[in-house]
């Protein structure tokens, strides 16, 4: 059966140096702890209740909850250990609950079953697992008690030095059909989109997957083709909020299989370190938000560097000492600093910059279609200015939106316009690209996130 | 070797320097004239901050951007200063040949040219500063585009006190009191033009203005005439520039530029050099020129359909190469700031300059020229085309979501589809 290919031209690739080969090297330090950040959950309190602030924890053992989500929803430790720190930010918000690990991992039983649609909601709602799972619109942590109007899967991540997504389920290949299972359970007879690349080669695994009321679709193009986003926009928009949509990452369905087949949290994964600072860019098996260091150790080139949990665009900053990889992370990437002055830098290239502009060399190989890898670094490459430049977003955007209108629909705090210019279609890792790209620096995923909660909370 | 000179300049800067302009320094104040000059000698160290936010940046920033249009406007520049020479050497009667005294034609122009640039860049840099010291914001870089393009939009003959006041005004009125670099609503450059048209008419238009004379206008050929091409042909058409006797203007003349008029706007060779760097980088947009030629080129069409005078009946294709049609095209209407921001708007703001400049140019004889004047309501309808454009964006978004309902339990018919 042929599948609609939809072709986007839209956006662009950045393509760094340091990949991370596909195989599996051993840690180079033992993790010592691991934490689990409320901050990686939007759309609940900045202080969740904790249900334990010290002593042991077993594995899947409830930790806290959110009063606006209700007692239902339970985050549960990501390993079993001592509970070390509730590390708290400004205003007394919890940024992370660290735990010490067991060396032999201790598990909490969950009753898991996939009788039917409400045990496996049940189920994933005292597990907290259900928490992987973000809504479109505004990017939230859905309602226990709601449902949507469909389910989107991206098969493919096309930031970055990004995993394939295939060798993230390698292995656990069971665990990984369970969890589909158990989504189908869960979507209950809704639609389950998923959006597969039509360039980059599939395993069978995900081929595979198949089901009553599954719909596949293929995309091709530049990043962010492989973004969720992108896919909802295409064939199933959430324009002016008139849908609701739950989207997940296939490499969590992994565990969300180990919880129906054995009744316990095992937050094992593959997590990729990658880019041009690291010695041996490749793959380390350990548990979900473990402790960065013990990545980390002896595969530095340098110390200067930016550790970011997650990719470039969107991931964030973690201290190389004490932070912990978010537990929704897959990767981490490291590049230099660029807290060094340039002489005349913003006339005279020193050394090949990455650009969609071409004014530079890279701009014009990209635009030539030559692939080249380019060592980054965390430099802002200028001074934040005012809208100047026009059509530079939407020539990284492969949505049928106007980007900078709904930002400065955003910027006056304008409701209805920022509705009209689908405020619910996008969240911050669509647009980006959009602040990578912009000539006047604009922060746009910040003013994207604060309008969306402007929205959100006026609106509803 | 370079790399420990800047770097002890940049250490320099950073102890000996800066303390002075920061909090508690002497010069607290010029902060941002400081500011200004070091983000011109260094790229700074600043590095990605925001949060949520993306962690590397394109290497592209404003000044890079300002100073392409700056690379692309030498070479209507350079040409403009040698035509200056040339246009005083043929009124008398010297090194009458294209080759002929080509350094003396170029220190000629210089002489005029160079007082007027600075002129501009002082007043229009003084401004800026003061503004930013005023309002506490930093120096931007659209005075680097907007000073060039003052200096060569005038006529050579422009006492240079009209510059400074018209700069001074553009900059304070036009661009200032808005918020400063892409706050504003007109093109800076063109308001500074408009008001010398309309202040001082006599020193910008008729036929005294256009060739520099200085201090030898008593010793002109017999036959002299100051005449722009846009006034012969106003006068009689394709006829009287096929027969005027002063100078030839034909097409090719025209086109290469070796005729009077403003001192960058004559050659539309070089405006094209610079248009052809615009469009390889991509820093002008070309929707907005390809509409406005074709705006221009449907409009003298429709012209020579319906000729009712001789100017009407003149070629379609004299209009591109005449007067500031061209420059007007590849340096004022592409202005980001100022123009649609939409990719249909940009369309159809492009093809209303090119409409709107050929019929003040043709038909209303009070102004032989019409390109400035078409920007500049370009430029007013700009925001109103774009609020068009978004509307019909809204009502089309509105009805194609209502549309698409996939069938509940079988996947959608198969067909291969295109986006974006």
């Amino acid at each position: 059966m042929a599948y609609p290919v939809i072709k986007l031209k839209r956006g662009y690739d950045l393509l760094i140096e340091g990949e991370a080969e596909e195989k599996i090297i051993p840690l180079p330090e033992t993790p010592t702890t691991v934490a689990i950040k409320p901050t990686d959950f939007l759309g609940i309190r900045p202080i969740p209740k904790l249900l334990k602030k010290e002593g042991s924890i077993k594995a899947g053992e409830p930790l806290f909850y959110d009063k606006d989500y209700g007692e239902e929803l339970t985050w549960t430790a990501p390993a079993s250990g001592e509970i070390a720190e509730i590390r708290r930010g400004p205003k007394r918000r919890i940024e992370a609950i660290v735990i010490l690990l067991d060396k032999e991992q201790d598990y909490y039983e969950h009753e898991a079953t996939l009788d039917n649609a409400d045990s496996v909601r049940k189920a994933l709602l005292s597990s907290g697992l259900w928490a992987l799972m973000v809504q479109r619109p505004y990017g939230l942590v859905p309602r226990p008690d709601e449902k949507p109007d469909a389910i989107f899967m991206s098969m493919f991540d096309t930031h970055p030095l990004a995993p394939r997504l295939e060798f993230l389920v390698k292995d656990y290949e069971e665990d990984f059909l369970a969890g589909w299972e158990a989504l189908k359970k869960l979507a209950d007879g809704l639609p389950i989109f998923l959006g597969y690349s039509a360039e980059r080669p599939h395993e069978d695994i995900f081929l595979s997957l198949n089901g009553e009321n599954i719909r596949k679709y293929f995309f091709s193009g530049p990043h962010p083709s492989g973004n969720v986003g992108v896919h909802i926009h295409h064939v199933f928009p959430t324009y002016k909020g008139s849908r609701k949509i739950w989207t997940i990452k296939p490499q969590y369905l992994v565990w969300w299989g180990r919880l129906f087949r054995k009744g316990i949290i095992d937050l094992t994964t593959k997590i990729a370190l990658t880019a041009h600072e690291v010695k041996e860019p490749a793959f380390y098996e350990t548990i979900a938000g473990v402790n960065v260091k013990a990545l980390l150790k002896d595969q530095l080139k340098n110390d200067h560097v930016r550790v970011i949990s997650g990719n470039v665009f969107t991931g964030t900053k973690i201290d190389m000492e004490k932070g912990h990889v978010s537990i929704k992370d897959n990767m981490v990437t490291v590049i230099p600093e660029g807290d060094f002055p340039e002489f005349q830098g913003w006339l005279i290239t020193h050394y090949p910059k990455p650009s969609i502009s071409r004014t530079f060399l890279s701009g014009i190989l990209y635009h030539l279609g030559i692939p080249v890898r380019y060592k980054v670094n965390t430099k802002m490459h200028g001074e934040r200015r005012p809208f100047v430049v026009t059509g530079e977003y939407e020539q990284v955007t492969p949505m049928d939106l106007y980007p900078q209108h709904l930002l400065k629909a955003i910027i006056v705090k304008d409701l209805d316009l920022m509705e009209q210019l689908g405020i619910h279609e996008v969240i911050e890792e669509d647009l980006a690209l959009c602040e990578f790209v912009c000539t006047s620096k604009t922060p746009v995923q910040k003013i994207l996130r604060e309008g969306i909660e402007l929205f959100r909370h006026e609106v509803g | 070797m370079m790399k420990k000179l800047t770097d002890s300049l940049w250490n320099f800067l950073q102890t000996k320097v800066k303390p002075h302009f920061t909090k508690g320094g002497k010069f607290e104040n010029l902060f941002y004239l400081y500011e200004a000059i070091e983000t011109f000698l260094f790229l700074p160290p600043e590095v990605t901050h925001d949060k949520p936010g993306t962690h590397v940046r394109d290497g592209m920033n404003l000044k890079r951007l300002m100073i392409h249009v700056v690379f692309a406007l030498i070479p209507a520049m350079l040409f403009g200063i040698w035509n200056i020479g040339h246009q005083h050497y043929i009124a008398l009667g010297e090194y009458v040949g294209l080759s002929e005294g080509l350094m003396d034609k170029f220190l000629v122009g210089l002489k005029v040219f160079l007082p007027i640039l600075i002129v501009v860049m002082a007043v229009g840099g003084t401004i800026e500063v003061l503004f930013s010291v005023i309002r506490k914001h930093p120096v931007t870089e659209g005075f680097l585009v907007t000073g060039p393009l003052i200096a060569l939009i005038v006529p050579p003959t422009i006492p240079l006190w009209m510059v400074a006041v018209a700069t001074a005004f553009a900059v304070t009125f036009g661009k200032e009191i808005f918020g400063g670099t892409g706050m504003n609503i007109v093109n800076t450059a063109l308001l500074a033009r408009a008001f010398l048209f309309f202040a001082y008419p006599a020193h910008m238009s008729g036929d005294q203005v256009w060739i520099y004379l200085g201090e030898a206008a008593d010793r002109v050929v017999d036959g002299f005439s100051g005449a722009t091409p846009l006034a012969v042909a106003a006068e009689g058409g394709y006829q009287a520039l096929k027969t005027f006797s002063y100078q030839s203007y034909g097409f090719w003349d025209m086109f290469f530029g070796w005729i009077p008029g403003s001192i960058g706007e004559t050659s539309t060779l070089a405006i094209l050099l610079g248009a052809a760097l615009l469009l390889h980088t991509g820093v002008a947009d070309w929707r907005i020129m390809a509409g406005m030629l074709l705006g221009g080129i449907f409009t003298a069409f429709l012209f020579n359909m319906f000729p009712a005078n001789e100017y009407m009946a003149l070629p379609w294709y004299y209009h591109l190469v005449m007067g500031g049609f061209a420059f007007g095209l590849v340096f004022m209407a592409t202005d980001p700031v100022t123009s649609a921001s939409t990719f249909t708007g940009k369309w159809i703001y492009g093809f209303i300059i090119g409409v709107v400049a050929l019929i003040i140019r043709v038909l209303n004889p009070a102004y032989p020229e019409g390109v400035m004047l078409a920007i500049l309501l370009g430029n007013v309808t700009a925001p109103l085309i774009d609020h068009l454009v978004i509307k019909s964006y809204i009502s089309r978004r509105e009805r194609q979501v209502s549309a698409i309902v996939p069938s509940p339990k079988t996947q959608e018919p198969v067909k291969e589809s295109s986006h974006a």
